[in-house]
């Protein structure tokens, strides 16, 4: 096949208009030719038999009438063992790899292989003469945790038979492991590493069920209160220094999903670094291995190239993708989706485009929609069930949620966890406001009892406005009780101590054990008219709750602190409601 | 043998045309006797930015393409000369030419960062105790206009533990310029200064090529092992600056006239703030200016999401309210075993401070609580907030304990008993 060659007749920005002759594809990918380098870019516009491509590395230096070779391939990333653990940039360039071979700094137009060229221990799992699709396993590889298929490409079009593959036995990862033959008789040698185009959601599975399973993060205002679910959505927005990426680091660190994608788009390089050097220190309690060997970060951090920062969500989404067509549960962490619509708002500006709401473009509703519509929870072809989780972050201007990325990203997610600038300022960590925001999903506790305990808490946010005015003396006792009641529920159970050891991690059955502890507290009655003495109960009853956060579930200490809080509160409570 | 144009097609604001063949995209030319760079390519038409702006420009003027992109002399004969946007002396002193480095090079690989974790003694409790600043931090002063914030920025350069000291003025006041230039001087900093100075009269384009420049000679000067402090001053200078340049163009404004693309460029400057394994760092302490004090202004906004915290000056203080320092949890561990509670305790106190303030403005009684708390928010703000006061960590650590032992009984500060035994001042108090 002959390649299509062009000429660059125009430079804008990012933005490099190119005359070509022969076909070209929307979307493929071309590379420019300059000064000895290849510079990648992608055909965004097709006009005046003029090519538009974004290219993805700085454009200095670029003439008009250099060379420009497209490769008929749409933006891709490759599949293969080997993933897991990596660094890559948002165009799956392992970042480590890149540092030793060029240094301190990013230089442009080097491309490295993602997949490590490595032998793999391979188990075949068909036989010649099976017939296969797209997404079927061809055979097994060992890929530290997990048992990692090696599948069919998922762009592979209709029916093939197995003509041959090989033997149990070690084999590198890009040598042929199986040979494919369809019914007008072509071949297709597969070896362990395949190329799949970012921007086309994978649709190998059988079907896709409803996200009714929580995913456990293990922060009780989220799991109780907020939850999200297997397969689901939620997105975090917050005006800055609220605690996006802190939050989103705990989830990375705690959330009970096999695989953790963490996607730094457009944000600091330093919060990438701590990830980096603190996650092999870590130790994953669930298989006592460390945190690296679940995680994958893609990061394209905000000073490099705009466009390859909007491709870095696609290629997180697509590796996520690759992951769950093995059965396992996924969760895609995207920090911070803003930055990505500001890059479609650069690139749309360039393009001379209609600008919409605050100049984004008027394709971003259905751009954010289509990427969180790539989470869910499926049946795979084999009957196993798997899911991706995307939480994204929002990064609102001016903390003001009414602007056209929240927005747009609150229409299509199941939960909001909106973080507000006065909890982060008192240091009520996670500043997740408890009454803005929102779930669709079902929580670890009993949600009738979760909506109870809630509608204290905003009665209890009523009354403190309404003491701003009147002072405590104007204040009855009854509702300074529930006052009161709400500022425990936000104390001991809404706010967690994330650099306390034992209080950063609340398993599920913790939970229920103490909300249910709480919800009797907060539900009991209590005759006890004297303010002060309502505040020193509260106080007393709030200390023996934190204490407990502080001991080490199961243990003796914990079930005696247990007793304590309950003691605690029912000597003064009243007689039960009903 | 270098083409010489004398036909420019049109001149709209400060960007020129004219019709030429093998121009590389990003290179600079000389229009007349100004410096202009290559921001648009289309077949033959190049549009150049003229730095001088484009008044007086004049159609039969010289375009000559130097075939090189923008770049500044680099060497340690850059320390204690000063230079305009363009890169040209404006301290009467001889041209530098020699080894060019490129201005507004690639960004440094995430991957070869380090956890910064030195701290950068200031002198300034405020910043010392309550944020402190740590190398390779980027951290803009939030301020409205005429408050003391050069004043803040000269002090910190002149007391800072650093090597090199670059100062990128931005639409500085002239009187704000040498008053910068007296005080370094008088403080004998100018022999490890390099300035890049752009005042108010100064034409626009060259603005925006004042980071670039700093911190083009900043990361030369970190690769060769030294500890850089960059002072960028006032950055909304540079974003307004980059809103002209980007309205001359026809690109579509965003927010507030501001183009698409402010948080990238904002970003792509801040991000040079970096610590580099076996060699030097680059610090960043900027100033953004706050339109009518409002945080969410695109430029503050911005940098907040940008930057690792911010100091926030008002009234002539830094408010511990609204400062943040990112990363001040990675060195004040290692100070003084007391620095972070004695911290904690202190905000906590000075936040019922202000609540009781509140209080006392709504006519409440005041109780003998109250009375504490008024007496110990006074002592905090005249004796610790005050920005002449001058003292290092340890002193400071000291005064806190003083100031709270001044106005309050032990138990009441919420500090742990072990910690108060061992520092509370008066020992008999105690036990």
């Amino acid at each position: 096949m002959d390649i299509v060659k062009g000429k660059v007749t125009g430079i804008n920005g990012n933005l490099v208009n190119v005359g070509f002759t022969g076909s070209i594809r929307k979307n493929e990918v071309g590379y420019i030719l300059v000064e000895g380098k290849r510079l990648k870019g992608e055909v965004i516009r097709v006009s005046n038999g003029s090519a538009s491509m974004q290219i993805y590395e700085m454009t200095n230096g670029i003439k008009v009438g250099d060379d420009v070779e497209f490769t008929g391939e749409l933006m891709s990333v490759e599949l293969g063992p080997g993933l897991l653990t990596q660094v890559f940039d948002g165009l799956q360039n392992p970042l480590p790899k890149l540092a030793e071979k060029c240094g301190f700094f990013l230089e442009r137009g080097v491309y490295l292989d993602p997949i490590p060229d490595k032998d793999w221990e391979f188990t075949p799992e068909v036989q010649p003469g099976d017939s296969v699709v797209a997404g079927d396993t061809i055979g097994t590889v060992p890929e530290g945790l997990f048992t990692h298929r090696i599948m069919v490409p998922f762009t592979l079009k209709g029916s093939w038979t197995v003509k041959s593959v090989k033997e149990k036995g070690t084999y590198n990862v890009r040598s042929t492991v199986a040979v494919l033959e369809n019914s007008v008789g072509d071949t297709k040698e597969l070896t362990m590493v395949f190329t799949q185009p970012i921007k086309e959601p994978v649709k190998c599975y059988a079907e896709r069920l409803h996200p009714d399973e929580p995913l456990i993060t293990k922060i009780r205002c989220i799991d109780t209160f907020l939850p999200v679910a297997k397969g689901g959505t939620f997105c975090v927005p917050g005006p800055f220094g609220a605690g996006k990426t802190v939050l989103q680091h705990l989830e990375a660190k705690n959330s009970e999903a096999d695989v953790v994608i963490v996607a730094a788009c457009g944000e600091r390089a330093g919060e990438v670094v701590e990830i980096l050097k603190e996650f092999p220190e870590l130790e994953d309690p669930k298989t006592g291995r460390s945190l690296i060997e679940r995680t994958i970060i893609i990061c394209n951090t905000s000073s490099m190239p705009v466009a390859a920062r909007e491709a870095s969500c696609y290629t997180a989404v697509t590796l996520a993708e690759y992951y769950r067509q093995m059965g396992l549960d996924v969760l895609l962490l995207a920090d911070s989706t803003s930055r990505w619509a500001q890059a479609m708002r650069e690139m749309s500006g360039r393009l001379e485009e209609i600008p919409g709401e605050e100049a984004f473009p008027a394709y971003l509703d259905s751009t954010i929609a289509a990427f969180y519509e790539r989470a869910g929870k499926v049946r795979l072809k084999d009957g196993s069930i798997a899911s991706i989780t995307i939480g994204g972050t929002v990064s609102p201007a001016g903390g003001n949620f009414e602007e056209p990325v929240t927005q747009a990203t609150l229409k299509v997610v199941g939960a909001f966890h909106g973080l507000s600038r006065e909890r982060s300022d008192s240091r009520k960590y996670p500043a997740i406001h408890p009454m803005e925001s929102w779930s669709k999903y079902k929580g670890v506790v009993d949600m009738a009892r979760v909506e109870e305990a809630r509608a204290i808490l905003i009665r209890s946010t009523e009354i403190n406005q309404m003491m701003k005015v009147v002072g405590e003396e104007g204040t009855s006792s009854e509702d300074y009780i529930v006052y009161q009641k709400g500022e425990l529920l936000d104390a001991v159970y809404l706010q967690q101590n994330s650099f306390d050891p034992v209080d950063a991690v609340s398993v599920p059955e913790r939970q229920r054990e103490e909300f249910e502890v709480l919800y009797d507290a907060l539900m009991a009655r209590y005759d006890i008219s004297d303010k002060k003495e309502i505040r020193s109960f509260f106080n007393q009853l709030r200390q023996e709750f934190l204490d407990w956060h502080g001991t080490v579930y199961q243990t003796p200490e914990y079930y005696e602190q247990g007793k304590k809080v309950a003691e605690s509160y029912k000597s003064r409570a009243a007689v039960k409601e009903a | 043998m270098q083409k010489v144009y004398t036909k420019i097609e049109s001149i709209v604001g400060n960007v020129v045309t004219v019709r030429s063949e093998g121009v590389r995209y990003g290179d600079i030319a000389m229009v007349g006797d100004s410096f202009a760079n290559v921001i648009k390519l289309d077949k033959d038409i190049v549009s150049l930015q003229v730095f001088a702006g484009g008044q007086g420009v004049s159609t039969t003027d010289p375009v000559k393409f130097l075939g090189r992109p923008m770049m500044v002399s680099f060497s340690d004969a850059l320390l204690g000369r000063i230079f305009n946007g363009a890169g040209v002396p404006i301290d009467k002193g001889p041209e530098l030419t020699g080894n060019m480095i490129t201005i507004g090079g690639p960004s440094f690989n995430p991957a070869k960062r380090i956890i910064p974790k030195k701290m950068i003694r200031t002198g300034i409790p405020m910043i010392d105790m309550f944020n402190t600043l740590v190398e390779s931090q980027k951290l803009p002063v939030f301020s409205v206009s005429g408050e003391p914030y050069n004043q803040l920025l000269a002090r910190i350069a002149l007391q800072a533990e650093v090597d090199v000291i670059i100062l990128g003025g931005m639409g500085l006041k002239y009187d704000d310029y040498l008053e910068f230039r007296n005080t370094l001087e008088k403080g004998g900093a100018m022999s490890h200064t390099v300035m890049f100075v752009h005042t108010a009269s100064d034409p626009t384009v060259e603005c925006t090529l004042v980071p670039d420049m700093a911190l083009a000679v900043a990361e030369q000067f970190a690769l060769d092992g030294k500890r850089v402090l960059v002072l960028l001053t006032d950055m909304t200078n540079f974003a307004n600056a980059q809103k002209e340049m980007a309205i001359t163009m026809e690109q579509v404004p965003s927010n507030r006239g501001y183009p698409g693309d402010l948080y990238s460029c904002l970003a792509s400057r801040y991000e040079k703030a970096v610590d580099i394994e076996g060699a030097g760092s680059i610090t960043i302490l900027g100033v953004t200016t706050m339109p009518g004090d409002d945080v969410t202004h695109p430029v503050p906004d911005n940098t907040g999401y940008i930057t690792e915290g911010q100091y926030y000056l008002k009234g002539g203080r830094i408010e511990p309210f609204g400062s943040l320092s990112r990363l001040k949890q990675n060195v004040n561990s290692n100070t003084r075993d007391d620095h972070r509670a004695l911290m904690d305790a202190m905000i906590k106190l000075y936040a019922a401070y202000k609540e009781c303030m509140e209080k006392r403005s709504m006519g409440f009684l005041m109780t003998e609580w109250d009375e504490k708390l008024l007496k110990y928010g006074e002592l905090f703000e005249s004796r610790l907030m005050d920005l002449s006061v001058n003292i290092p960590l340890e002193e400071a650590l000291d005064l806190g304990w003083e100031i709270l032992a001044e106005c309050f009984e032990p138990n009441e500060t919420g500090l742990k008993t072990a910690l108060i035994k061992e520092r509370w001042p008066n020992k008999e108090a105690v036990e």
